[in-house]
C-alpha cells in the first residue's frame, strides 16, 4: 500500500463463506462506498478472496492496515462496517471474534488461538490475495521462484532443493516428491507430462478446493517449476467436476499467467515452454488413484491399473509423467524461494514441513488449519480445534478418509506424522480430520466407509468388489440388530484377504475403517452383537431415548424441536418420551442443554 | 448448426475429449439422450458399449432425465457425523422420491454426493448451484418450498 489513507476490505468468498450469503455482504460494501462516495475520503479497495479457513464462523471480513477482522456478518452489517470501521477506523464490538479458549474478544484474526498456531505455507496466499486477478499473486512474490529457477538454476538443482526439502506427497501415500521427479527427469523419452491431481474425493478434506479457489497461482508456479526441471512441455490440472468456483479460478489464473508470460511459448524469454490444460472430472472417487485419473484425462472410464511399471516411467498415454497433488504444488515455490534446507528445518525426522488439516465433524471450530508435521493431535482438536462441540465426551478422530482409521482418545498425544499415523492403523491420507464424540457410533461409521466404497469400487478385480461388499452386509446386520457370535472374526478375515489380494490401494486400505475400529472399539462391536443396544444412539433399531426425570428442567426446547410429536410434558416439569411414536432422530438429544436425554 | 454441433465444435475432434464433450451433452439436456450418444460414437469413431460405460461409470453424467432442480445432499463424513442421513430421510419423505430418483412432475431430482467440500458447514446440501450449511430438517423444508415445492407438509 502505497498511500497511508488506503484501505483494503477483504471479504471471503470461499465456498463456506459463499454459503452463507457472503456475496450480499461483498456487494454491500461495495455498493455503500460508491454511495456515500467514500473513496474521496479514504480510498478503498473490496477484495473477494479464497477460503480464511475459520468457515464455521463465516461469512469473514477483513479491514487492513487496521488488522480487523470480523465474523459471522451478514449483509445488513456493511453499512455500519463502512461508516464506522472503513471511514471512521472504530471497531465493532458485536461483530469480533470470541475466542473461546483465551475467554475474551480479539481484534485480529491473527491474535486468536485458532491462527496463532498455525504455520502457512501452502496456504500461505488464500485469504491475502482475490484469486481471481494473477496480478495479486504477483505482488505477493508469485512467480518469483519460477523466474529464480528459469535465469539461475538447472533442472538437477531445482530436483536437488526438492529433494533437500523432504517434501513428501501430500494426496495421501506420502512417496517422497523430490525421488519422483528424480525418476521422471532420468527418461530420455519425449513428451513427458506434468499432472495436478484436483480429484479431492476424500469426503471430509477440502483443502485443495480451497488452494484450487483461493491461490490457483501457487499450483501453476509450481507444476512450471517441475516441468522445467522433468523437461514436459504439456500440464493438466484434473479438477472435480463438484468443484465449480475452483474451475473458474483457475482457468482465470492460467489464462492471466499466460498473458503476463509465465505460461506458454518461450517462458520470460528463457526458450522454455510450458502450458497447462483443466481436465473437469466426472464424479468418481476411483479417479484420484493416479492410474485411473491417467485413464480419466485420456478419455476413457477410469478404472486402475496394477503398478508394475509406475505411472512416472509409463504414464499419460504411456509416457513419463509427475503427477503430485494440489497441496504438493503449492509448497513448491516456497521451497525455491526459501531453500530446500529451511523447509526441512521444520517437521518431524520422516515427515518434514507442514501439513494442511481439515478439521471437521464435532469439534467448536470448524475448519482449515496448517500446522508443522509433529504437532500433537490433541493441540489440533483442543487447543485450535477449541474442543468438542456441546462439552460432549471426546470418542475419537478419524483421519485419512475413507482408507484411513480411527485414533482414540489414549493415543492423542500423538504427534501427527506419515510415519505415527501408519503405526496407530490410521494414515495421513489427504489430511481430514473428522472429530467423533460420544454420539457417533463407530460400528455405523465402519458401515458408513464401506457403504461409501462398495459405490465407489470400479468393479474391475474381485477382492474389492466382493470383500467390501460381504464387510458391507456384516455390518449393516449388526448395525440392525441383526448381527451374530462370530462377525467379528470374520470382518477381520475378510479385511486381510481384501488387503492382500486388491489391485489398487483402494482396495487395499478398504478393511482399514473396520480394522482401527474394531481394534480400538470392539466393546461398542460386542454391544451391539450381544445386547442389541447401540451405546450411541445412532442405529435406530438399537436405540431407546429416555428423559431423566431427576436432571430434565422442563424447558421444553425437546418437545418443540420433534418432528414426530413424541415428546410429551409441561413447561418447567419434567418431559417424557413416548417410544412408541419415537422416530429415533436424535435431535432431541442434540438440542437439550442438561443432558438430560439418555440412551437406555 | 445442431446443439449437438455447436457442442462438439468446442474441441478437437480426439478421443480425449469424450468425457468432457459428454458433460456438456449433460449440461444442456440434463442427461445424455440416446441419439446424442450415437451421433458422438459415429463423430469420435467410439463404440456405443465404451461411451454406454462411459455414461454409467462418471455420476456426472446421467442416462435419464433429471429434475428441474437438482437437490444434492452431502454424505460426506463431516456431513454423516452431523447427522446427514436424518435430512435424507425428511427429503425422502417429502418429496416421496428415494436419492437418484426424480419427482413424478420432473420438478425435483434427489440425489447424494459422497463429499461437496464443504465440510466445515456440515451438514450440507446444494439445491442446483447454490450450497446450502449447517441444514436442520425444519431449514430444509423452507429451502424446498422456495423452489417451489408446495405440496410439502
Amino acid at each position: 500500500m502505497s498511500d497511508a489513507s488506503e484501505k483494503i476490505v477483504y471479504v471471503c468468498c470461499g465456498t463456506g463463506c459463499l454459503a452463507n450469503n457472503s456475496i450480499d455482504v461483498y456487494e454491500g460494501i461495495k455498493n455503500k462506498i460508491e454511495e456515500l462516495n467514500l473513496n474521496a475520503e479514504v480510498l478503498t479497495e473490496v477484495k473477494p478472496t479464497g477460503c480464511n479457513g475459520l468457515c464455521e464462523k463465516g461469512p469473514v471480513v477483513k479491514i487492513q492496515p487496521d488488522d480487523i477482522s470480523y465474523f459471522k456478518v451478514k449483509a445488513s452489517d456493511a453499512e455500519e462496517i463502512v461508516t464506522k470501521t472503513i471511514k471512521d477506523g472504530a471497531v465493532i464490538d458485536r461483530l469480533l471474534y470470541f475466542d473461546t479458549n483465551l475467554k475474551r474478544k480479539v481484534k485480529s484474526h491473527r491474535d486468536s488461538e485458532f491462527f496463532r498456531r498455525q504455520h502457512k505455507i501452502a496456504l500461505r496466499n488464500i485469504g491475502e490475495i482475490n484469486p481471481a486477478v494473477i496480478e495479486d499473486y504477483i505482488e505477493r512474490d508469485g512467480f518469483k521462484a519460477l523466474e529464480k529457477v528459469l535465469s539461475e538454476m538447472d533442472g538437477s538443482g531445482v530436483i536437488n532443493e526438492v529433494v533437500k526439502s523432504g517434501l513428501r506427497g501430500r494426496g495421501g501415500a506420502g512417496f517422497p516428491t523430490g525421488k519422483k521427479w528424480k525418476q521422471c527427469a532420468s527418461y530420455d523419452v519425449s513428451p513427458k507430462f506434468v499432472v495436478c491431481n484436483g480429484d479431492e474425493g476424500d469426503p471430509g478434506a477440502f483443502m485443495d478446493r480451497s488452494i484450487m479457489e483461493g491461490d490457483p497461482g501457487s499450483v501453476i508456479e509450481g507444476m512450471t517449476i517441475c516441468a522445467y526441471a522433468v523437461g514436459s512441455r504439456n500440464g493438466f490440472i484434473y479438477i472435480r467436476d463438484e468443484y465449480s468456483l475452483a474451475i473458474k479460478n483457475m482457468r482465470k489464473a492460467i489464462n492471466g499467467a499466460r498473458e503476463k508470460g509465465f505460461l506458454g511459448k518461450n517462458i520470460l524469454g528463457s526458450g522454455f515452454d510450458f502450458d497447462i490444460q483443466i481436465v473437469r472430472g466426472g464424479g468418481a472417487f476411483v479417479c484420484g488413484e493416479s492410474t485411473a485419473l491417467m485413464q480419466s484425462i485420456e478419455g476413457k472410464v477410469g478404472e486402475p491399473r496394477a503398478k508394475y511399471i509406475h505411472s512416472v516411467e509409463k504414464g499419460l498415454w504411456g509416457n513419463p509423467t509427475v503427477l503430485n497433488n494440489v497441496e504438493t504444488w503449492a509448497n513448491i515455490p516456497v521451497i525455491i524461494q526459501e531453500g530446500g534446507d529451511w523447509y526441512s528445518s521444520m517437521g518431524t525426522e520422516g515427515s518434514k514441513g507442514t501439513k494442511v488439516f481439515s478439521l471437521v465433524g464435532k469439534v467448536k471450530n470448524t475448519g482449515l488449519v496448517e500446522v508443522p508435521m509433529g504437532t500433537p493431535i490433541r493441540e489440533l482438536i483442543y487447543d485450535i480445534g477449541g474442543g468438542i462441540i456441546g462439552n460432549k465426551k471426546f470418542k475419537a478422530v478419524q483421519i485419512g478418509g475413507p482408507s484411513g482409521g480411527c485414533i482414540p482418545e489414549e493415543l492423542l498425544n500423538l504427534p501427527v506424522d506419515y510415519d505415527t499415523l501408519s503405526k496407530a492403523d490410521s494414515m495421513m491420507g489427504s489430511g481430514g480430520m473428522i472429530v467423533m464424540d460420544e454420539r457417533t457410533c463407530m460400528v455405523d461409521v465402519a458401515r458408513y466407509y464401506l457403504n461409501f466404497l462398495s459405490e465407489e469400487s470400479c468393479g474391475k478385480c474381485v477382492p474389492c468388489r466382493e470383500g467390501i461388499k460381504r464387510m458391507l452386509e456384516i455390518l449393516t446386520n449388526i448395525c440392525e440388530g441383526k448381527g451374530k457370535e462370530g462377525d467379528i472374526d470374520e470382518l477381520l478375515e475378510i479385511s486381510e484377504l481384501t488387503s492382500e489380494a486388491s489391485l489398487c490401494s483402494l482396495g487395499k486400505s478398504a478393511p482399514n475403517p473396520v480394522i482401527s475400529t474394531i481394534k480400538y472399539f470392539r466393546d461398542e462391536y460386542e454391544e451391539h452383537i450381544r445386547n442389541k443396544r447401540c451405546p450411541a444412539g445412532i442405529c435406530k433399531n438399537l436405540t431407546e431415548f429416555y428423559i431423566d426425570n431427576d436432571v430434565c428442567r422442563g424447558c421444553d426446547l425437546c418437545r418443540k424441536n420433534c418432528p414426530a410429536n413424541a415428546i410429551d410434558g409441561a413447561v418447567k416439569e419434567s418431559h417424557f418420551i413416548n417410544s412408541d411414536a419415537c422416530i429415533k432422530c436424535g435431535n432431541c438429544i442434540n438440542n437439550c442443554s442438561f443432558n438430560a436425554i439418555k440412551v437406555k | 448448426m445442431t446443439a449437438f454441433e455447436k457442442i462438439v465444435e468446442k474441441y478437437p475432434k480426439e478421443k480425449r475429449y469424450t468425457l468432457a464433450i459428454m458433460q456438456d451433452i449433460q449440461k444442456e439436456y440434463k442427461y445424455i439422450p440416446k441419439e446424442h450418444l450415437s451421433m458422438l460414437s459415429e463423430y469420435l469413431e467410439v463404440p456405443m458399449s465404451k461411451l454406454y460405460g462411459m455414461a454409467t461409470f462418471y455420476k456426472a453424467l446421467s442416462l435419464t432425465p433429471k429434475g428441474e432442480h437438482i437437490i444434492t445432499v452431502c454424505d460426506g463424513t463431516a456431513c454423516h457425523v452431523r447427522s446427514s442421513a436424518v435430512l435424507m430421510d425428511e427429503l425422502q419423505k417429502a418429496l416421496k422420491i428415494k436419492p437418484g430418483e426424480t419427482t413424478k412432475d420432473g420438478k425435483f431430482t434427489f440425489q447424494t454426493v459422497n463429499c461437496l467440500g464443504s465440510c466445515a458447514i456440515a451438514p450440507v446440501m446444494m439445491v442446483n448451484e447454490k450450497y446450502y450449511g449447517k441444514v436442520t430438517p425444519n431449514v430444509l423444508r423452507d429451502i424446498i418450498k422456495e423452489y417451489g415445492g408446495d405440496s410439502i407438509e
